[in-house]
């Protein structure tokens, strides 16, 4: 029997084995968007055939971050705005597992920025979403870096002065190979777009807008929102970098003015992911490394043997 | 002074090679049969700026810098040669000269590079009279001058070398044979030429001396290594393949050598954003199945707090090393300390359950680190090793079959999955990976990987339940929290019965005792057989487990001696602290001697230091400190 067996198990997968047999007490909020979420990943799971022994999520600090009470996965709650690099190192160590990382608009722009911008940059192999919802949840609905500029909160109370980041600018910059954004109420291109990143080769950036009826009555919910791939007015080659920039650049502020643009903004499947590109040099062992500690004939070298040498 | 002993100091500019010199001459004098130690002072600077290096060398195992030295090879800052720059700095090329004045003993002899120093210069800082005062024999010789005849300047370091072993009268076959193994074709050539000619050209030089060079000859085959050396294997024989980290000095070396060692042994090194990822990633490699290690010095590893705490919540095993340097904040860059003890026991949130060890000596690097990564898997604990910058970077030698140990690649408590197919689930089908009541009565509650079947659990830095659900119900906080602290006092019983970390040195019976820890043990070790010479009745007992500390050793030594001093290097007496903290008592025994200005103790000191607590002198030397008893 192989160490991980779970992995790759290809039988029929349904989306039930992904609700926890007892279901926990949910504690999010009565019509919160962050119940998109987790309906969307539980519909794409069986589209990418994954089942629930071989999925590792990590997820950060908020709201948001308690998706893995609900999803019967492997889970990692982990620390605020700390999810990537964790998982990150996860998927280095068995490149076998499917991981995704989730986290709020607070943990993933906000305190873990830096962790953002260098896990897009080294284009891991994985899927992380970020749960927009333009406001600090958990914390009782203080202004998030995606706040509108002028959005009053019990720390801002003049109105915010900053203007709001463009996160999947940031992260098509970095260096990311999937992005794209979404929405809890639009079920169906929700669910595609998570079954898509999860099978992309490399890092792939889901911007989900969820409401916060709680802390943000101005949810986007309430605007239209239009499908870029549907739409005849913003066409552009979705694989072209520089096209992919232009589009965002025009079109993000919409974002805070009514329509809301949602779909795929850039796909990249020509980089190799970091995985592969270490692989590649000599950096990384091909087979995954975490089987090896349960391997009974691998061979574990001792520095006496090799490299005290240089020391005579 | 002591006789029998060469202690070797040689001087010039950060960047001129200074280092890589005196690792060779130590080589060389090991291969000769020597025991050897070195020590390396420089300063926060890339090129230019006055370092040195000491090799000492005896007939037996050296265990510390000596006091003093007694040969000086003074080659010059080379990088101080630019005119521009003297406005700003002075003459700087002559510090290797003059700022080494100061501590050259009596009799000693000063060689001195008049290639790039200019007379009238060496005139002005005095060296005549300190000469003549001093009774040293002053050698000036134009290295730089025959190393451009066969090469290129910067091989004025083998001229010293040539001529350091004309004058003292060593074999330079050993030198040659260095220069064979490293370099090859004209390189080698000019080498071997820069030294022999230097070598001639001192050998004709009638120079008098008292410097009595020590004989003696292995009977076991010796290695010489550093610090940073022996932690990097230790880990590496200890199944470690994940690293994950940010530079800083000093655990950069650490950081490099594993970095350039592990692909070869299949594993994987990341240099990351920040601390804070560095120690997030080795957690998520461990959390994954993989043995894992992050480090840092003081200001990163500030950052590696949180980590550190859902380590510990999630029980997690990593290992971090904390690599001391002077502090507060980025303090000295390469001075060492001792000041990070508190931070590293007692940083981050909540009641901590961790492991901390302290190695002395560049034997217990190697062996605390197999210890380090032992008891972290096995006890799923993150385990910090806490060294500084002085153990890092000193080399020294000892016999090469210290290492010859079997790996051991076992992750811990880690199931099989026909294991976990057996184990405890919830009726949700979650395995219980934390367990309230492990079957085996231990503290440790099996753990599934991700990728293994039916071993799905949550892992979370919040409260948990069994499952790994969060939960704030009291029973199960108290189940949990008891159980995770509860590993402290199994690991003090595993460590008592297999490790043997705290190192007793001297007669059983004594009146006073010293009480040291990390890299100032072996200076204090040095300073017992001295004032044991001087007729004292002093043992020393070395500490290397901070947390758990080994409360009933200490409590026993203690209680054996009327009076104990502790050594230690930093201001607030960190580590006495602890140790009253720990045992509750004998506040009224312990006073401390302190030293923080950057360099470590010399055995002197510490000689000095007691002899003047005991007898309630002040201390004469103004770069130590002394806080006496503090009672119960
Ligand atoms: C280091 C640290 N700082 C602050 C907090 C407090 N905190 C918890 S959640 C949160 C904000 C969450 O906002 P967001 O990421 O947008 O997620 P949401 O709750 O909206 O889903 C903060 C500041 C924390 N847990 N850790
Ligand atoms: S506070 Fe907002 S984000 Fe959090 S659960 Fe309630 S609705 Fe959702």
């Amino acid at each position: 029997m192989s160490a991980f067996s779970a992995i790759g198990d290809d039988r029929e997968i349904d989306r039930d084995e992904f609700t926890p047999g007892i279901e926990p007490q949910a504690t999010w909020c009565p019509g919160c968007g962050d119940f998109g979420v987790l309906k969307a990943l539980k519909q794409a799971m069986p589209e990418v055939g994954k089942n629930p022994d071989e999925v590792a999520l990590f997820t950060g600090i908020g709201c948001s971050g308690k998706l893995n009470s609900y999803f019967n996965s492997y889970g990692f709650h982990t620390i605020h705005g700390r999810s990537l690099p964790v998982a990150r190192a996860a998927k280095l160590a068995n490149p076998n597992l499917e991981v995704i990382a989730a986290g709020g608009d607070g943990d993933g722009y906000g305190i873990g920025g830096n962790h953002l911008i260098h896990t897009a940059r080294e284009n891991h192999d994985m899927t992380y979403i970020v749960f927009n919802n333009e406001i600090f949840g958990l914390t009782k609905g203080q202004t998030s870096p995606t706040s509108p500029k002028g959005h009053k909160s019990k720390t801002q109370p003049h109105g915010s002065a900053k203007s709001p980041i463009r996160p999947l600018s940031q992260s098509l910059n970095a260096g990311a190979t999937y992005i794209a954004r979404t929405a809890a109420v639009n079920p169906n291109q929700a669910k595609e777009i998570i079954a898509e990143a999860i099978e992309h080769d490399g890092f792939a950036h889901i911007d989900f807008l969820t409401q916060c009826p709680t802390w943000n009555k101005d949810a986007k919910h309430y605007v239209p929102y239009t499908d870029i791939q549907q739409s005849d007015e913003y066409e552009h080659d979705i694989n072209d970098r520089q096209e992919a920039a232009e589009m965002m650049f025009q079109t993000e502020d919409k974002l805070y003015e009514g329509e809301v643009l949602t779909g795929r903004y850039y796909v990249d499947d020509q980089n190799p992911s970091y995985g592969d590109e270490k692989r590649s040099t000599g950096e990384m062992p091909e087979e995954p490394l975490a089987e090896r500690y349960f391997d009974e004939d691998a061979e574990w070298e001792r520095t006496y043997d090799e490299l005290l040498h240089h020391h005579k | 002074m002591t006789d029998n002993e060469l202690i070797w100091r040689i001087a010039g500019g950060s960047g001129d090679g200074i280092d890589s010199t005196s690792q060779n001459f130590a080589k060389a004098l090991m291969r000769s049969g020597l025991h050897v130690f070195t020590h390396r002072h420089y300063p926060s600077r890339i090129r230019g700026g006055h370092t040195y290096v000491e090799v000492r060398a005896k007939d037996e195992p050296v265990q510390s810098r000596g006091d003093g030295y007694n040969f000086l090879l003074a080659l010059g800052d080379s990088f101080a040669r630019n005119p521009q720059e003297e406005a700003y700095y002075g003459k700087e090329e002559l510090k290797p000269l003059y700022e080494n004045f100061d501590e050259l003993r009596e009799g000693g002899v000063l060689l001195y590079d008049q290639g790039l120093l200019d007379e009238e210069d060496v005139d002005e800082v005095g060296l005549e009279e300190a000469a003549a005062e001093n009774g040293w024999e002053v050698v000036p010789m134009d290295l730089r001058g025959i190393a451009k005849e066969h090469g290129r300047e910067i091989m004025r370091n083998t001229a010293g070398i040539g001529a350091t072993a004309a004058i003292l009268d060593i074999d330079t076959a050993p030198f040659e044979n260095l220069i064979e193994q490293n370099m090859d074709g004209d390189m080698q050539e000019a080498n071997l030429n820069v030294l022999h000619d230097a070598y001639e050209a001192a050998a004709e030089l009638d120079v008098d001396h008292d410097i009595e060079m020590p004989e003696n000859t292995h009977d076991e085959e010796q290695v010489i290594l550093s610090g940073s050396n022996a932690i990097s294997y230790g880990a590496l024989d200890e199944g470690c393949r994940f690293i994950s980290g940010y530079p800083m000095t000093p655990w950069t070396d650490v950081f490099t050598i594993m970095s350039q060692h592990l692909s070869n042994f299949g594993g994987i090194s990341e240099q990351v954003e920040d601390e804070i990822a560095a120690a997030a990633l080795a957690l998520g490699a461990s959390h994954a199945g993989v043995k894992a290690m992050s480090g840092s010095s003081g200001g990163g590893f500030a950052l590696m707090s949180e980590p550190l705490g859902l380590a510990e919540m999630t029980e997690t095993p990593i290992v971090l090393l904390e690599a001391m340097r002077a502090g507060p904040s980025t303090g000295m860059p390469t001075k060492p300390e001792q000041a990070d003890l508190e931070h590293v026991l007692y940083t981050s949130q909540g009641d901590s359950a961790r492991i901390v060890f302290a190695p002395a000596n560049i034997r217990e690097c190697y062996t605390q680190t197999r210890s380090a990564f032992r008891i972290a898997y096995d006890y799923q604990i993150p385990t910090i090793v806490i060294y500084d910058q002085k153990i890092q970077g000193e080399l020294r030698n000892l016999p090469a079959s210290h290492f010859d140990e079997e790996p051991n690649a076992d992750p811990g408590s880690v199931l099989t999955e026909e294991e976990i197919e057996e184990a405890a689930h919830h009726s949700s089908g979650k395995f219980k990976r934390f367990l309230h009541e492990p079957e085996d009565g231990s503290n440790v509650s099996p753990r599934s990987i991700p990728g293994q079947k039916n071993g799905r659990f949550l892992a979370t830095g919040n409260e948990h339940n069994e499952e790994g659900h969060i939960s704030e119900d009291p029973q199960n906080r108290i189940a949990q929290m008891n159980r995770r602290l509860g590993k402290l006092d199994d690991i003090r019983a595993d460590l008592d019965e297999t490790a043997g970390h705290q190192t007793y040195y001297g007669p059983d019976e004594a009146d006073y005792g010293i009480l040291v820890w990390g890299s100032q043990q072996d200076t204090a070790f040095e300073a017992v057989d001295r004032l044991n010479e001087n007729g004292h009745s002093v043992k020393a007992l070395g500490v290397s487990d901070m947390m758990p500390y080994p409360v009933e050793q200490v409590s026993e030594f203690l209680e054996s001696v009327d009076e104990a001093l502790v050594v230690e290097m930093n201001a607030t007496a960190q580590f006495r602290g602890l140790t009253q903290k720990e045992i509750g008592k004998y506040g009224d025994k312990m006073s401390s001697l302190l030293k923080y200005n950057g360099n470590p103790f010399e055995p002197a000191e510490i000689v000095d230091g007691f002899e003047s607590s005991i007898n309630g002198e002040d201390l004469a030397a103004t770069n130590l400190k002394y806080l006496p008893a503090a009672g119960d």
